[in-house]
């Protein structure tokens, strides 16, 4: 029953199968991605513009998606918004995994003293709460993106390396790192050769779900008020900005905060419905 | 209904991550009588187990059981429910897996795993369930009936863990005992004692047998009808006198063609050159110690020598060594002390400090194909690695070798875009054979290669080596727990038992061996005849000394 149902509701394009959520999630992605984008194209106000004589209007016609604390447009603000949380979090966690996994793998193939000083530094690292840690680096030298991008990478990096570590001391054990040691390659043929290709699927995975957490985080830090600063705003920042909206029942505090929900529970849905490349010897 | 277990028709089906449906198993019936022990041969992917399985009900994931009818014991298995085939599981038809040792659970004594089918049964009280325990240990033979219970999986050695698998199963007195392949991971010296246990035990309690195999001299032992099944339909049934003797079907001949000793032709122009020579060795694992060696030595003081064109088998049990000595060689674990001169120089003991072209020299193909190969790459790229890490060969040059090589191990071309988990097991290690030809190689060590492999595939690799040294002038050191597999193929036969040498001869002398041990060894490899194993008389003073009970 299960099975017949399983196979039902997967599809196949291009010689890989596709699962229908995985779809949905996929193009809601997609959206968010675009609107980073083309944002500054689109948008109706600029987002430093007061058009509302009221604040925490309601949606209606002009004003889609009403008017925040001020009065400007909400619809603007959410959709030049995307552009900051999408970016600067993509940018983080390219960086973190990037670094993580590299350094991941590079301990468990090498193993001895490289390994053991690696791991206990970023441990060391892993022990330092992340809120904090944001809290003093934007304290210490201001906050401004390429700021925020490096200390969110930074924050993930000891967890990226653990993971990618864990899976490569696995791989590092099979016969075929053997003969490939015994051939006499160098370490960077052995982890991108050898153990990339197996590890890759559960790191894209891990890539998406810390692309979670740091968009959680950033949202944080702005909600804080540590993160982008006026007029900019990221969805986080919005939602602090308009929090002031929620006895109202505001759109403007709810619009930010489903927009951040819609993009990782997306993520989440796509990374366990990735297409499964069919590998059937006859068909 | 006269017999305990009557399939009729029976059909399995299978679908593909495509969606595809695919017959596994075509209609296969049988019957067993009370009391009879039937054996279900045939190679890997026949279907063997999936039969099997079927008897309890059971399909594999991603299986379904579509047509047919499974009668055990009156209750046809195909049409009950899950909850009414659990009933039976157990109490009617108990399983023993292949690997006792991943089918316990490390973190519970051994007893109360043993008598779990009866509490969760409700056969009897746990007090009587650890008296009808202690019993069959007693009858199977196992060392302190009395004891062994309380201890831990880990503790107690593969022969005994599969036949507390045993006890397990019989413990809810069953009326048919699953067997799958129970002995295949062991060694010939205790496969011995399990097979001989589970046959007084089968005997003595007039229960009815499936038993699951590859190995045609096992199943002589054990079976009283044989049933041959390829590609999922039953290809021949008789009586064990029968099918030995008179076999019909050709894959049954192939069968037993496949133990026919096919003895290599003695080189005859006595050559003299050293390919290699290793001067007492020592290697081990733990602590290094004052004296420079380690703690527990794995190879103690071994030296060996191998010519040119010649081949080496080293025999011997499981822990004796062996592997650690083809590492050793191979610069994987640096000896601790001793030489090794290769092609007339001294290699260095670390791989990583040799020279490219001495590691070229020299290739090791692993036990386990599975494992030895990257299954996130194609055959080709899998292949085409040494030619271009070793022969520095451009793209075209790479895909033309690669043909070439595939044509040598006699696998066809179009496997080349496959990956190593589309392959079977013999297709497999043909891969892994071809990438360590790809070096162009001097001496090949071959750890185990035909282990994993069943009797008609390991025989077709073994002819297909033979082959490829009279063309390529290659050597080997071919490294085995099988002696039928080592005297196929070798000049001289090294056997080592814990760590060290004791005795090299010729395969023509194998029944004049002198040491003790390889007497034990080389009479508990088991032969076509049914009567061998109650014929069998050992030395019980050479089986306490040397076996492993």
């Amino acid at each position: 029953m299960t099975m017949a149902r399983a196979v039902a509701s997967r599809r196949s394009f291009l010689g890989h199968s596709y699962n229908l959520v995985g779809v949905i999630a996929s193009l809601i992605i997609l959206a968010w991605t675009l609107i980073a984008i083309f944002a500054p194209y689109i948008i109706p106000h600029s987002i430093g513009d007061i058009v509302d004589d009221d604040y925490f209007g309601p949606m209606r016609q002009g004003l889609w998606l009403g008017s925040d604390y001020l009065g400007r447009d909400m619809l603007s603000r959410v959709l030049m918004g995307a552009r900051y949380t999408v970016g600067i979090s993509l940018a983080a966690v390219a960086i973190s995994c990037f670094s993580g996994v590299v350094l991941g793998m590079i301990a468990a193939v090498t193993g001895g003293w490289l390994d053991t000083c690696l791991s206990r530094f970023l441990d060391a690292m892993n022990s330092i709460p992340s809120k904090l840690f944001g809290l003093v680096v934007v304290a210490a030298v201001g906050s401004s993106i390429p700021v925020l991008i490096l200390t969110l990478a930074v924050i993930y990096i000891p967890g990226a390396y653990r993971f990618a570590r864990a899976l490569a001391v696995n791989i590092n054990t099979m016969d075929f790192m053997t003969v490939a040691r015994v051939r006499g390659e160098s370490t960077i043929y052995l982890i991108g050769s050898e153990i990339l290709p197996n590890i890759i699927r559960p790191v894209l995975a891990d890539f998406g779900l810390r692309f979670v957490f740091i968009v959680l985080l950033l949202s944080g830090l702005s909600f804080l008020g540590l993160g982008l600063q006026p007029p900019l705003a990221d969805w986080g920042a919005l939602v602090r900005e308009n929090i002031g909206g929620l006895p109202f029942a505001a759109p403007a505090v709810i619009v930010p905060s489903l927009a951040i929900a819609s993009l990782t529970i997306s993520v989440n849905l796509l990374i366990d419905n990735l297409p499964k490349k069919i590998r059937d010897r006859d068909a | 209904m006269t017999n305990l277990v009557e399939v009729r028709n029976l059909k399995i089906e299978a679908t593909t991550d495509a969606g595809r449906v695919v017959e596994i198993i075509k209609g296969v019936s049988l019957d067993i009588a009370d009391g009879e022990i039937i054996a279900l041969i045939g190679e890997s992917g026949s279907g063997k187990t999936t039969v099997a399985l079927s008897l309890m009900g059971h399909a594999r994931p991603g299986c379904r059981i579509t047509g047919g009818e499974i009668n055990v014991n009156g209750k046809n298995m195909a049409a009950l429910s899950e909850k009414e085939r659990a009933k039976l599981r157990g109490t009617d038809i108990a399983y023993v897996p292949q690997s006792a040792a991943a089918s316990f659970n490390p973190s519970s004594t051994i007893m109360e795993q043993v008598i779990e089918v009866t509490r969760i049964h409700k056969l009897m009280p746990p007090e009587q369930a650890r008296k009808r325990a202690v019993e069959l240990f007693r009858a199977l033979s196992l060392p302190d009936p009395e004891g062994i219970g309380a201890r831990y999986p880990h503790q107690v050695s593969g022969g005994q863990l599969q036949r507390l698998s045993a006890a397990m199963a019989l413990i809810g007195d069953p009326k048919l005992v699953i067997f799958d392949e129970p002995t295949t991971a062991l060694d010939v010296t205790t496969q011995i004692d399990v097979l001989k246990a589970f046959k007084s035990v089968m005997r003595a309690g007039g229960i009815a047998g499936v038993y699951v195999s590859h190995d045609l001299a096992v199943v002589a032992q054990i079976a009283d009808r044989i049933v041959v099944l390829k590609g999922g339909e039953v290809q021949e049934t008789g009586t064990t006198a029968q099918i030995l003797s008179a076999a019909q079907h050709p894959y049954t001949r192939e069968l037993l063609a496949a133990f026919e000793p096919k003895r290599r032709q003695a080189q005859t122009e006595a050559s003299t050159n050293q390919l290699l020579r290793i001067d007492n060795v020592t290697a081990g694992y733990g602590a290094v110690r004052d004296d420079g060696l380690p703690l527990i030595r794995a190879v103690d003081s071994v030296s060996l020598l191998v010519e040119k064109g010649r081949n080496l088998g080293v025999i011997g049990e499981s822990g004796c060594g062996k592997s650690t000595l083809a590492r050793v060689i191979a610069g994987i674990h640096p000896a601790a002390a001793g030489d090794i001169v290769f092609d007339g120089k001294d290699l260095q003991r670390a791989a990583r400090n040799r020279s490219q072209d001495q590691l070229r020299e020299m290739q090791i193909v692993f036990q386990y194909a599975d494992t030895a190969l990257n299954p996130a790459k194609p055959v080709e790229d899998i292949i085409a690695r040494p030619l271009a890490f070793y022969h520095r060969l451009d793209r075209q040059a790479r895909s033309k070798r690669v043909d070439e090589l595939l044509d040598m191990v006699r696998l066809p071309r179009a496997l080349r875009y496959r990956h190593p988990s589309e392959l079977s097991g013999g297709q497999k290690q043909r891969v892994n054979f071809a990438r360590a030809l790809a070096a162009n190689p001097k001496l090949i060590i071959c750890d185990e290669i035909t282990s994993a492999l069943d009797t008609v595939v390991a025989s077709a690799v073994i002819d297909l080596l033979k082959e490829l040294q009279r063309e390529l002038g290659l050597s080997y050191i071919f490294i085995s727990h099988d002696l039928s597999v080592v005297e196929a193929i070798c000049d001289e036969i090294m056997v080592m038992y814990n760590g060290e040498r004791v005795e090299q001869i010729t395969p023509d002398k194998v029944k004049a061996a002198t040491h003790p041990y390889s007497k034990l060894l080389f009479s508990s490899v088991p032969k076509l005849d049914p009567t061998w194993l109650d014929g069998l008389v050992r030395d019980p003073e050479l089986v306490s000394q040397y076996g492993h009970r």
